[in-house]
């Protein structure tokens, strides 16, 4: 397996766990299932046991090796010079894993309805651009830029609203862009994630292909996920583009747009997206553009930036839920340490984070105390 | 019901496992011993838990092993006769932090970095004493057994803190020792019969401890460290005889390492802290002057131009000591533990180095200077994990280290098995007598962390 000349270097010390001030664990399946097992240290040496022959492909090693959400938090937290290197390790480990083809049910029904249909909801193609039906966004044809949408906020019904909202801005500033509608597929980032590598290969040379054949080389998603491996992944095998997330372009453009919002008063508290901060760096431009909404009071949750609390739904486990949920599931933790803060409203910049906070304000009975709106949406309701 | 399933009700079941890949990582700590058998990890949450659980194992005379950070690098916490790894995380309460006779009640799974984190945020002139160990590490496993850190030489050991406790004993009865057994405060250890000592540095043979009131400081405005070199080894036990007489100090260490050159000197390091910029200025003035006095000022020198890579080594607290202890690169480290009077320190520094050759190491050192009585002399050996040699020639060199520690009259401090052995051999017979009587008393089945201490 890749990188097994570096496994046996984990000390299992656990600065990984952790955040900087060392306050909280941060990793969610570690602070969800507390065994040792379930540390980033933890599937270091189970990844070296299993390699060695120690132990085998079993329910419980799956259920360790994939319910990490990829969130880098031990990324950004191991002292150690291969630090860099975890999140990768992990992928491997299940690249290995799945070229033994034993991988958990959820994950062969996600890997297989993304090799039949080119998106998890088990839809057709053509649906993909119905989001943006009755609005005016036009499908691509020479755009400065492409919006691309991908499976969530093309399917989903929240995502949908998100992506709406998006393109609703994104026309309201004057940015000249379009979709691909059916011709979109899937980024293929979780799948990248899950091991699937000769999937994600297809999915990225096809993609590749596609923004090549229509010369395509600005590309804003909606999604940090699809952002993560068109900025990192795509480049690596050749894609001549440059990548945005919207909020980057928005917060750019804010000064466009401020004449035309109004007063919209709220305590507004925002979950930084693992692929959008700890993956790329990207911490302060959702947050300058939510500052610069007049009546908006930003406050920060005491675990925030690089010390964020993933949602749970990174790596895959937004489709294969093998972290599953109940009260020590990391959108709960992040709920409360939301509600910490005094804030009524939790700012997201992703649709799958939406969610999967969404469903845990449902699930704790706090829709009275706090609602979940992406950054798009916000800017919408401002804008009257 | 089985084992199993009786403890999935007393705990339920998300918190017990026999699962293959939970056993193997608790079957192994990050030090050179080889892996031993686990049975079952359980995690309790509760004191009655912990309660039920002990009483099942005792009936069915089932070993129970306790586990807080599980870091003492010897496998303290790795079980030599199966059964229950006891995992104590879970109970993490910081139940009560009295600012005023400052003290910090805390249950057995709490973490020095979350106290640390909690003093930070709600008592700020409060600190407690923090070790160089990684920061999940417990303050109850390191208190257990005898741990110390950046203020013991002002202070004492970690065991020296502690006010109190709350223990379930292996036959299931729970006490509280210290003044919470008069009283609602954890403010005091004594003065009535001294039974902390019962289960402080017997490696958790004696029961489970499930709440600690540990003694906190007041945490000084300023900080500081001044260094000085030396490649004088004889002069060392004065160096430290002057410099602890001083009484000025908060932390004081020595360190060497071969590789890289330079580093392969003397370092005694100084940590001084104060509440005002004046007193720090006496402080530094006080420490420069001794230097410039000890051996009409050739003995030691003080480092200019500290790197500042090294300063923030020496003043955090804690440091990052892990990446330090890797100097092999290989993930593995252990270190044998000796805690010496200072005029042995000459004999041992060289012996030590004579080891590492023999085995093809570079010497390194990090020895913490304990109040003004005593030092914590370490022999560090970084391993790769990868290569079973260099797994072997660490835990040879172990094993010389602490036969030397024996043979010059130092104790062994956090032995494995085998030292412990080497130390119950040498040990007066009447104590060791006493000490498997108290057992024997306190654990009639033999059910906690059997192979430890044991009297032949
Ligand atoms: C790089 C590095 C630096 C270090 N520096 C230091 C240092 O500066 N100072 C220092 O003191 N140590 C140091 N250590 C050693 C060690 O990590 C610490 O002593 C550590 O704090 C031990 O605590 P723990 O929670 O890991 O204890 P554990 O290993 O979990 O337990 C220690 C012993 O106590 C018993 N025990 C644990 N909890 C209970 C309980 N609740 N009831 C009864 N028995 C119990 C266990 O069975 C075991 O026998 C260092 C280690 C490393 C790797
Ligand atoms: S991944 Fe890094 S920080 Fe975590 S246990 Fe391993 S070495 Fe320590
Ligand atoms: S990437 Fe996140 S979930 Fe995965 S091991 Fe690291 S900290 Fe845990």
């Amino acid at each position: 397996m890749k990188y097994d000349d570096i496994l046996h270097r984990c000390f299992r010390c656990g600065y990984c766990k952790l955040t900087d001030d060392y306050e909280d664990f941060n990793c969610p399946p570690y602070r969800k299932y507390r065994f040792e097992s379930f540390s980033p240290g933890g599937r270091m040496w189970l990844i070296r046991a299993w390699q060695q022959g120690d132990i085998q492909i079993t329910e419980r090693f799956q259920k360790i090796l994939y319910s990490c959400t990829m969130c880098a938090n031990c990324v950004e937290h191991c002292i150690f010079p291969f630090s860099d290197d975890l999140a990768n390790i992990f992928i491997a480990a299940r690249e290995a894993v799945t070229e033994e083809g034993i991988i958990p049910p959820t994950v062969r029904d996600y890997l297989k309805s993304i090799h039949a249909y080119g998106n998890p909801y088990k839809e057709p193609a053509e649906l993909r651009g119905a989001w943006a039906d009755g609005s005016p966004v036009p499908v691509y044809d020479g755009h400065e830029y492409l919006l691309y949408i991908g499976c969530v906020g093309s399917y989903d019904e929240r995502g949908q609203l998100i992506a709406r909202a998006v393109a609703n801005i994104l026309c309201k500033i004057d940015v000249t862009f379009g979709i691909l509608g059916e011709e979109e597929i899937c980024d293929g980032n979780e799948v990248r994630a899950l091991g699937e590598t000769w999937l994600f290969d297809r999915l990225a040379r096809k993609n590749i292909e596609r923004f090549k054949a229509r010369n395509i080389k600005k590309i804003i998603t909606l999604d940090p996920h699809a952002y993560n491996t068109f900025a990192g992944d795509y480049k690596n095998l050749g894609a001549d583009i440059e990548v945005h997330h919207y909020t980057q372009i928005l917060a750019d453009r804010m000064d466009s747009l401020i004449p035309s919002l109004k007063e919209c008063t709220a305590t507004v508290t925002y979950h930084d997206p693992c692929y959008l901060g700890r993956h790329n760096g990207l911490y302060e431009e959702p947050r300058s553009i939510l500052a610069a909404l007049p009546g908006i009071t930003l406050v920060d949750m005491a675990s925030n930036r690089r010390n964020a609390l993933c949602c749970g739904g990174g790596g895959g486990n937004f489709f294969s839920d093998v972290l599953g949920g109940g009260r020590e599931s990391p959108a709960k933790i992040r709920i409360d340490q939301a509600l910490d803060t005094g804030a009524r409203i939790i700012a997201v910049a992703c649709p799958q984070c939406a969610k999967m906070l969404e469903d845990a304000i449902k699930a704790e009975d706090r829709e009275d105390r706090l609602e979940v709106a992406d950054i798009a949406e916000i800017i919408e309701r401002c804008l009257g | 019901m089985n084992i199993y399933e009786s403890l999935c009700d007393i705990i339920g079941g998300d918190y017990v496992s026999r699962q293959a890949e939970d056993l193997y990582i608790y079957s192994r700590d990050s030090g050179t011993q080889p892996p031993r058998h686990v049975d079952y990890v359980v995690m309790p949450k509760t004191v009655e838990e912990v309660r039920h659980i002990l009483m099942l194992a005792n009936r069915e005379r089932i070993p129970v092993t306790p586990l807080g950070g599980g870091f003492t690098l010897s496998a303290l916490v790795v079980p030599h006769k199966g059964g229950i790894v006891m995992d104590m995380k879970r109970m993490d309460r910081i139940i009560e932090i009295n600012e005023l006779s400052r003290y910090a009640l805390i249950e057995a799974g709490v973490s020095q970095a979350a106290l640390r984190a909690y003093l930070k945020k709600h008592h700020p002139r409060l600190q407690h004493s923090t070790p160089e160990a990684p920061p999940t590490v417990t303050i109850v496993g390191n208190a257990l057994i005898q741990g110390h850190g950046h203020l013991t030489p002002r202070y004492g050991l970690h065991s020296d803190m502690i006010n109190g406790m709350e223990v379930v004993l292996p036959t299931g009865e729970i006490c509280k020792l210290g003044s919470s057994a008069l009283s609602p405060s954890w403010y005091a250890r004594g003065p009535i019969p001294d039974l902390p000592g019962l289960f402080i540095g017997w490696f958790g043979t004696t029961g489970v401890v499930t709440k600690l009131s540990m003694k906190l400081y007041p945490r000084p405005h300023y900080r500081e460290v001044l260094v000085f070199s030396s490649d004088d080894i004889d002069a060392i036990p004065e160096v430290i005889f002057e410099t602890t007489q001083l009484d000025l100090l908060e932390d004081f260490f020595l360190i060497m390492q071969e590789k890289p050159d330079w580093m392969n000197h003397i370092f005694y390091v100084v940590i001084l802290s104060a509440h005002f910029e004046e007193e720090l200025a006496m402080k530094m003035r006080a420490f420069t002057n001794l230097c410039n006095k000890t051996g009409n000022g050739n003995t030691i020198k003080v480092v200019k131009d500290l790197h500042p890579a090294l300063r923030t080594r020496f003043l955090d607290v804690p440091p990052k000591a892990a990446v330090a202890a890797d100097f092999r690169k290989g993930g593995g480290f252990q270190y044998s533990a000796a805690i010496l009077p200072f005029d042995k320190v000459p004999a041992i520094w060289r012996k030590g180095i004579e080891i590492a050759h023999k085995h093809d190491m570079i010497a390194s050192y990090v020895h913490q200077v304990l109040t003004c009585h005593s030092i914590m002399f370490s022999f560090n050996y970084s391993f790769n994990r990868a290569d079973n040699n260099d797994i072997e020639a660490a835990r040879q060199a172990i094993d010389e280290s602490n036969r030397f520690t024996l043979d010059i009259g130092g104790m062994i401090w956090k032995g494995e098995a085998d030292a412990q052995k080497l130390v119950m051999e040498k040990m007066d017979p009447g104590t060791a007598n006493l000490i498997r009587k108290i057992k024997k008393t306190m654990d009639p089945n033999g059910i906690m962390n059997p192979g430890n201490w044991e009297v032949s």
